[in-house]
């Protein structure tokens, strides 16, 4: 029997993993991205677990919301990728030091 | 609650926005380079009538429409006015910056409409769903306008500092929001507070809940130790942007703090939790914000450090819980808003073609140069250090006996003596300006422009309400009363 606290488990693992993607990597911002759209998924997967557990359908509708923003944001994500390599010729996250003090 | 056709009055403001935006971004297709001016009067005009409308249609007694999404209430009104005056200001102050830079295109006139509209939203919303529909479309129009200036390397660095970083924290407070709605089974702020009055919620999830949200609004306003990103984001951005980020979000996210901590998790059980979290979040600010921006170089870097510092003083003030706390909050907000627009404006107004104004030594013997302007830049200084005559040492001192009213007396000795440390920062940038010969590199021209007015008139205004600090604090009280339900 599945109950609300495995995926309690779940999400919590997969927002865990995506917050250590982005901390630990020091190599791609690509990496970053994609870690920013698991977080999100594993928050999409707490609001469903509970919505359905409460018997409560708001919570699946803030997931659609959560889903079209992510859509959003990953867009304006890659556009600002896109900007900073061609001034800066890397998407390597060590080289980001142009701001310092 | 079913729909009402007169809910629909109560958002004539964010309608008539929306409206106004959409008209411009499709009229500037037909402009050319040189009637670009027109984009930036309609912008101007679509501001003003915003700034207008929310007192023709607000409730005094706090409101409830759209099945629960909004709240009509006299705060809100207030608050979103302030926010469409200070876009607006910040418009004016940025014209020639931006003509100069090649940021005068229509593109940067609709993502500031739009991130007002966002604004707008945060300030009057009474449902998680609107305050994070609001956020998101406040933070996406800004982390685009931060990378605006498309051939600089350092904007683009910026910008996606501030995208990730703004992007963990939307995640963070999107998780707490999760739990909040397993605990309490509800998302609208009304529905969380009786649920929690009636003792069915799981307090557990609800306190792992209120943990994540501090941490989004940690990352939000920049407290210490989420504040990495506003140095960077401040310094990187084309100034006009800085300024953008530095004033009008700030009283957005106040409303967005007060409706979600204040109103939604204001329990006494939970208040207990989060103002702990609060307190520590606010002494780090103030201690690491006014120390580290002694070491800096850079005006725009040295306002920066300035923000953490004030976003402390909020805190501290927004920990107690009580209603003089919060009215001391959002003086000190409205004050420090007032501040940070003349602080990065008087950098848009000494900038020209090719020269960014931005280091402190750009500022040697500007009273020799520019009497007015450096006359008006020690007020906002002396304001933001806390001295008298100026409003910014009413600001810090009703935060501070809203917290010696409750006993918090070495939270009150910390915040006085960190205020200690950061005046002398300030102060040095006024000896800059007055003992300091000017070089070569540092003459600016003194000619009058509509900047300069704006300036003007935002500097006195701090000594004026300095002068007569009375009213604006009741407004702060009565605003605060007749809007927050406390317990």
């Amino acid at each position: 029997m599945i109950t609300l606290s495995h995926y309690l488990v779940l999400g919590a693992i997969l927002f865990s993993i995506s917050i250590a993607g982005i901390f630990l990597n020091r190599k791609n911002i690509i990496i970053i991205l994609m870690s920013i759209e698991l977080m999100l998924l594993a928050v999409n997967i707490n609001f469903v677990a509970f919505s359905h557990y409460l018997g409560d359908l708001s919570g699946q509708i803030f997931v659609f919301f959560i889903l079209t923003v992510a859509a959003a944001e990953s867009a304006i994500g890659l556009a600002i990728l896109v900007v900073l390599f061609r001034n800066l010729k890397t998407i390597n996250v060590d080289d980001l030091g142009g701001l310092r003090g | 609650m079913d729909f009402q056709l007169l809910d629909l009055y109560t958002l004539l403001p964010e309608i008539f926005l929306l409206v106004g935006v959409s008209g411009i971004l499709l009229l500037d297709l037909f402009l050319s380079k040189e009637q670009r001016g027109i984009t930036y009067g309609l912008s101007l005009v679509v501001l003003i009538v915003t700034s207008v409308l929310p007192w023709f249609f607000y409730d005094a007694d706090p409101k409830v429409i759209m099945s629960g999404l909004v709240v009509s209430d006299l705060l809100g009104a207030a608050l979103k006015s302030t926010v469409c005056v200070l876009v607006a200001v910040g418009l004016v102050y940025s014209k020639s910056y931006l003509l100069s830079r090649g940021l005068h295109r229509g593109e940067y006139f609709s993502l500031t409409l739009f991130a007002t509209l966002g604004m707008m939203v945060m300030i009057s919303s009474n449902h998680f769903l609107s305050l994070y529909l609001g956020l998101e479309l406040l933070s996406l129009s800004l982390y685009a306008m931060v990378a605006l200036q498309r051939d600089s390397g350092r904007s683009s660095e910026a910008a996606i500092k501030y995208f990730v970083l703004g992007a963990i924290a939307s995640g963070m407070l999107l998780y707490g929001m999760s739990m909040i709605y397993g605990g309490t089974g509800h998302l609208n702020i009304e529905a969380i507070v009786s649920s929690v009055l009636s003792g069915q919620s799981d307090s557990n999830l609800l306190r792992l809940g209120v943990v994540f949200v501090i941490v989004g609004i940690g990352f939000k306003l920049g407290a210490v130790p989420f504040h990495m990103w506003i140095p960077d984001v401040y310094h990187g951005s084309p100034t006009s942007v800085t300024l953008l980020i530095g004033t009008a979000p700030k009283v957005a996210a106040f409303a967005f703090v007060l409706r979600l901590l204040a109103e939604a998790l204001g329990h006494p059980s939970l208040h207990q939790d989060w103002s702990q979290m609060l307190t520590v979040l606010a002494v780090g600010s103030l201690v690491i914000g006014n120390v580290v921006a002694i070491a800096q170089t850079n005006f725009k870097r040295m306002l920066a450090y300035s923000t953490i510092a004030h976003m402390g003083f909020l805190l501290v003030g927004f920990m107690t819980g009580s209603i003089n706390g919060y009215s001391a909050s959002l003086f000190y907000i409205l004050t420090y808003v007032l501040m940070a627009l003349g602080g990065f404006g008087v950098i848009l107004i000494l900038s020209r073609d090719g020269f960014e104004s931005e280091e402190l030594s750009d500022l040697k013997g500007l009273s020799q140069t520019n009497p007015w302007c450096a006359f008006l830049l020690m007020i906002i200084l002396f304001s933001m250090a806390g001295i008298p005559p100026t409003v910014g040492f009413w600001s810090k001192l009703f935060v501070i006996q809203s917290i010696i009213d409750l006993g918090y007396v070495g939270l009150a000795v910390t915040a006085v003596m960190t205020s200690l440390i950061g005046a002398f920062y300030y102060l040095r940038v006024v000896k800059i300006m007055y003992f300091d010969a000017s070089d070569s590199s540092s003459i600016n021209t003194t000619k009058y422009s509509p900047g300069m007015a704006v300036f003007a008139i935002n500097g006195l205004l701090l000594l004026g309400l300095g002068l007569f600090p009375g009213w604006l604090l009741s407004l702060c009280e009565s605003l605060i009363e007749s809007s927050v339900r406390t317990f």
